[in-house]
């Protein structure tokens, strides 16, 4: 085949000249060209070569179903492999290349492949990595993994670039009245008569021009529709997206589209995204999808310079192609008539093999005038040539069956096996399709969605057959979506042809071998599908998955059907019995970019700063993250580390004083007459007579009695309350007290609202903290020792005026307080606290120093408290009343959850007080490194009250029975074991002296 | 996508919302033997069809909601608001 630019014709601006540059060559083109037509018109063949066979493939189709002409386009960071030429539009500066091919698609030394094809049939993989025969030798995955990576590097697809993506991607939201997807005959029709209807319309078309087909029409009347469609819908409001994929259809009307925004443009401006990812949402879908037109399975009918017959007549009426001079087709169909009454007309010599016994009266007329040479009974049995077809074996009808005819030198052999109208997006409802005998495909059932079909995809040929079921399934939409009865499908009569279709899927004759390929793509054979057959897999879904039919990147688009006919043959059933494979999104790929959107890096998921957090910065702080959080980690003071920072931090705070954010708690407001219900309801210990004034610390427990949560509940009032919780379960436990009240309690009269953003935090530890404070409030007698003692609670004033609420509780075991402002007072009393603290030489503390001294007192946090605990393995047995019911109470003492041997918390130490060790570490039983071990670690720190490492965790019974034995820290991985001792939790201050005095 | 039609904020994307769990329940007093909480938190249906589950407007009114769904095909046939009360109000706001 060596296709050439007609002199004149086509949709291209010749005009407009294009370069751009294959394999390192540069040629031109026109603006309107796709990558495929340009290169066609300056005779280029071999684009690529096959993933297993490495044979040579050209262009087989015009559209997103190209299985031949795979690309890769771009390089550097922009290198997109796997992309169809055909529907890669033309653009100055392009660059592309061959795909699988080295040194390069001409002259490819994996060619060798081919003489070894046998080893590579269906299930190869599975047999290879089995063992079993052909690749005996193969045993054991030893050898396995050495030739895999053999065959990875011969066979295989584009490669990926491996830099970050430079492009930006856009994630946008659509509503409207009716999707249309396809801008075809039946698409424009439906869209005009929606929107002229008042609705509102959105048309959506993957190619980068609308029309469809009639782009492929070259006739003034085709373009008049096309325009006077476009002005209408214009007029009327409607949207049209053209460089629009519609790749999958969800749940109540939802769709998802691509819009390619920059693919088809040199040189982007920097703002413009590349690609949009769209999320539409339609009260109903009108598919105006089209059809694809199907190849046949014959002996290397792979060859570059076959492609189907509409191909070529799209290739010369819209880009002003010619495929070939000397042109060969077989159909099984009338369609492929007005393609060879286009190139007859364009100049070439054209033959027909009909495989039908008789032609239409209509077809036979038009040859008559034409004087085209067709061969009724006869189709095309065997390709030959080394890098495209040079001459066609033909097949002549012999009863039932084939056999073997003459010879015809061609350099163009098309193929038209019949139409496969593209009801994916249906498909993906859940829809199954349904076999039409009359069309030979499958075509959408009666179904309950808001979706209708039209067009070439419900089976409708002709192209004004087609306007009116466009014009029907708009009707049809209307009068869903004004609650009328849904009309029928209406008076479009299926089909459309004169001469019914013939059933043509393989064309074989008795003891010949062919390598006839269903898949290009993914090189799957006729021979393949009977391979697998034998084999036992007789489910449809079991050949696509054991052959790998239709998995490739255009998802068996052309060949899937002659893969289910050929099973159905072989299983002695009819296709319907066969059943199709379900289709599913994308329609056609999606790059991972488009679905990542904007959400990458920094904006991967959302930041939350406290209202300190610049005031934190300015002071010296290095932050980490708690969740979406960021909380100061440490302060580092010049030469300090980490670790410097932090042991610092805690010896200070310990002798005399530390100021910490810890804005990031959770908060709740409690308030209304039946808050003090709710409270006791929920916490497992005693609330209901807590007095104002006072806070107390709380557990939640789930209905299953596991461990929720924990925090501090304030009271100011009867009626008024402020919850805390973890930084990590604020959202969890504020949806969870939501839950109770409005599906379980709506009895109770109680408010519960979110007040984390509202109140910033801060805590001052240490035993100057009450000093700190009576110098930043403004009445010094409203925190003494008898004003506000241990768990004491008072609103009041900070001395510049500013509204506080300060509570005595303490999470470093330390004397502390806790104060919160109102979140817009952050800095100021930060600013206030801070230089009161520097004045008894105290610090700043982060998390990190927060953590040695909540480990050191044996305090529970989140690694503890796991979804899996119970109360009384946290050790905060003594927390649960047994004078009330509250959430988890019942479920609490099942007898799994109260044995004495579950795991239960316990402070560690090494036994080499030199010596660290790291949380996640198994504890084992001494010598008895095995399974689960006896338990884990929680939390680690480096203790200076202590003078060396200690840790949390949970062991099988807790300290008792492990007081004086030795147990390993298993971490075989990381640090290696080592032995360490198990002691009570409260390894500093057991008796809470400190936090009390 | 699941598109939910809540009662005070109107029709939505189901990503504004969160899954609860089974609607259907009635929850025990919080002083019932524990045989009744065992029923009700662990013997759970599993229905294939239309089944009432709660689902909550998280990142609207944060309104709990109890809607009657197909496991089958994702269709919702009734979304109302959970809390009685609240319920009365939205109708007679209607
Ligand atoms: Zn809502």
């Amino acid at each position: 085949m060596t296709g050439s630019r007609l002199p004149a014709g086509g949709l291209i601006d010749r005009s407009q000249k294009v370069s751009f540059s294959w394999d390192k060559k540069t040629l031109h083109g026109y603006a309107g060209d796709t990558l495929a037509s340009a290169l066609m018109a300056n005779g280029e063949t071999v684009f690529g070569r096959s993933f297993k066979y490495h044979r040579p493939r050209g262009i087989m189709s015009a559209g997103v179903e190209e299985s031949g002409a795979i690309v890769t386009v771009g390089r550097g960071n922009r290198r997109d492999p796997n992309v169809k030429a055909t529907t890669q539009e033309l653009y100055n500066g392009l660059q592309a290349s061959g795909q699988n091919a080295w040194p390069n698609v001409r002259t490819d030394f994996g060619a060798v492949n081919n003489l070894f094809s046998r080893f590579f049939s269906a299930g190869f993989y599975y047999k290879t990595f089995m063992g079993i025969p052909p690749m005996e030798w193969g045993k054991g995955t030893g050898i396995w993994m050495q030739y895999e990576k053999l065959i990875r590097k011969a066979a295989g697809m584009g490669v990926a670039s491996r830099e970050p993506d430079p492009d930006t991607y856009e994630h946008g939201h659509r509503f409207c009245d009716v999707l249309v997807v396809g801008a075809g005959p039946s698409g424009l029709a439906a869209a005009v008569k929606a929107a002229q209807a008042g609705l509102d319309v959105l048309l959506v078309e993957q190619d980068f021009l609308a029309g469809g087909d009639y782009l492929n029409q070259s006739s003034p009347e085709a373009a008049a529709k096309i325009k006077s469609a476009l002005e209408a819908l214009e007029s009327a409001g409607a949207t049209v997206l053209t460089r629009t994929t519609a790749f999958g259809l969800y749940d109540n009307g939802v769709a998802g589209l691509l819009e390619r925004v920059t693919d088809h443009v040199a040189d982007a401006a920097a703002h413009t995204p590349r690609q949009r990812f769209l999320t539409v949402r339609a009260r109903h879908t009108i598919l105006a999808t089209g059809a694809l037109e199907r190849t046949v399975a014959f002996g290397n009918n792979d060859l570059p310079g076959i492609m189907t017959a509409s191909a070529a007549g799209i290739y010369a009426n819209r880009y002003g192609v010619l495929a070939g001079q000397n042109v060969v087709i077989a159909t099984n169909n009338d369609s492929a008539y007005a393609p060879a009454s286009t190139l007859l007309n364009a100049g070439a010599q054209v033959t027909v093999l009909d495989a039908r016994a008789a032609l239409s009266e209509s077809v036979a007329g038009m040859l008559e005038s034409k004087g085209m040479a067709v061969k009724t009974g006869s189709t095309a049995l065997n390709a030959s040539g080394k890098k495209g077809i040079s001459a066609i074996e033909t097949a002549e009808k012999n009863n039932d069956s084939w056999r073997a005819g003459s010879s015809i030198d061609c350099d163009l052999l098309l193929v038209s096996g019949g139409w496969s109208p593209v009801v994916n997006l249906l498909s993906h409802r859940g829809v199954r399709p349904v076999w039409d005998a009359a069309n030979l495909c499958f075509v959408a059932p009666e179904h309950n969605e808001p979706v209708q079909m039209a067009g070439a995809a419900s089976a409708v040929w002709g192209t004004s057959d087609c306007e009116e079921s466009g014009n029907h399934a708009a009707e049809a939409a209307i009068a869903s979506i004004n609650s009328h009865a849904v009309a029928g499908r209406g008076n479009v009569v299926s089909g459309g042809w004169d001469a019914p279709i013939a059933p043509l899927y393989e064309v074989m004759v008795k003891g010949r071998k062919l390598k006839s390929f269903i898949d290009p793509q993914h090189d799957v054979t006729a021979d393949d599908v009977r391979l697998a057959h034998q084999e036992g897999f007789v489910s449809v879904e079991h050949l696509k998955r054991y052959t790998t039919l239709g998995m490739a990147t255009d998802q068996g688009k052309m060949g899937n059907i002659i893969g289910l006919a050929l099973m159905a043959e072989a299983l002695g059933r009819e296709i319907p019995e066969v059943g199709t494979t379900t289709f599913r999104p994308p329609y056609t790929p999606i790059s991972l970019g488009a679905l990542t959107g904007r959400g990458k890096g920094a904006h991967f998921k959302p930041l939350r700063r406290t209202p300190m957090h610049d005031w934190n910065l300015a002071n010296g702080a290095t932050m980490t993250e708690a969740g979406l959080w960021q909380r100061p980690w440490y302060f580092a003071r010049q030469g300090e580390g980490i670790t410097e920072a932090y042991i610092r931090e805690t010896i200070t705070t310990r002798k005399t004083v530390g100021l910490v954010d810890v804005t990031s708690l959770g908060k709740i407001a409690i308030q209304g007459p039946d808050a003090t219900e709710l409270i006791n309801r929920v916490y497992s210990n005693a609330f209901a007579k807590l007095p104002i004034g006072k806070a107390r610390y709380g557990i939640m427990l789930r209905d299953d009695g596991i461990v929720m949560d924990d925090g501090t509940t304030w009271r100011f009032s009867d009626t008024d309350y402020f919850m805390t919780t973890t930084t990590a379960h604020a959202a969890k436990v504020m949806v969870w007290l939501e839950e109770l009240l409005q599906t379980r309690w709506s009895d109770l009269k109680v408010h519960v609202t979110s007040v984390s953003e509202q109140w910033a935090g801060s805590a001052v530890a240490g035993p100057n903290s009450r000093d700190v404070l009576k110098d930043c409030v403004e009445d010094p007698n409203t925190v003494t020792n008898d004003a506000l003692p241990f768990m004491g609670v008072i609103e009041t004033r900070l001395k510049n005026g500013v509204p506080c609420r300060i509570a005595r509780i303490s999470f470093s075991g330390e004397m502390a307080y806790e104060m919160y402002v109102g979140s817009d007072y952050a800095e100021s009393m930060m600013d206030l606290l801070w230089r009161s603290v520097q004045s008894y030489d105290g610090c700043l503390y982060g998390t990190e120093a927060l953590g040695a001294m909540r480990i050191e007192k044996g305090h529970v946090t989140g690694v503890e408290l796991d979804g899996r605990v119970t109360i009384d393995d946290a050790g905060l047995g003594a927390m649960a009343s047994d004078k009330k019911s509250y959430i988890g109470s019942a479920l609490r003492q099942r007898p799994d959850l109260n044995r004495s041997d579950r795991p239960a918390l316990v402070g560690i130490f090494p036994k080499d007080r030199s010596e660290t060790f790291k949380a996640g570490s198994v504890l084992c039983a001494e010598n008895k490194m095995e399974g689960h071990g006896e338990g884990w670690i929680t939390a680690v720190t480096h203790s200076p009250s202590l003078g060396h490492w200690i840790g949390l965790g949970y062991i099988t019974g807790g300290y008792q029975p492990w007081n004086g034995k030795t147990v390993t820290a298993a971490d075989p991985v990381r640090r290696g074991n080592i032995d360490v001792e198990i002691v009570s939790p409260h390894m500093v201050d057991p008796s809470g002296d400190r936090m009390r005095g | 996508m699941i598109r939910i039609r809540c009662p005070f904020c109107g029709e939505r994307d189901h990503s504004e919302f969160s899954y609860g769990g089974d609607g259907s329940i009635d929850y025990p007093a919080l002083d019932a033997p524990v045989d009744d909480w065992v029923e009700a938190v662990y013997q759970r249906e599993n229905i294939r069809g239309v089944q009432t589950e709660t689902w909550q407007h998280t990142s609207g009114c944060r309104q709990w909601l109890l809607v009657e769904r197909d496991t089958m095909t994702h269709e919702i046939h009734s979304v109302r608001m959970a809390h009685e009360g609240v319920a009365t109000l939205v109708e007679a706001g209607k």
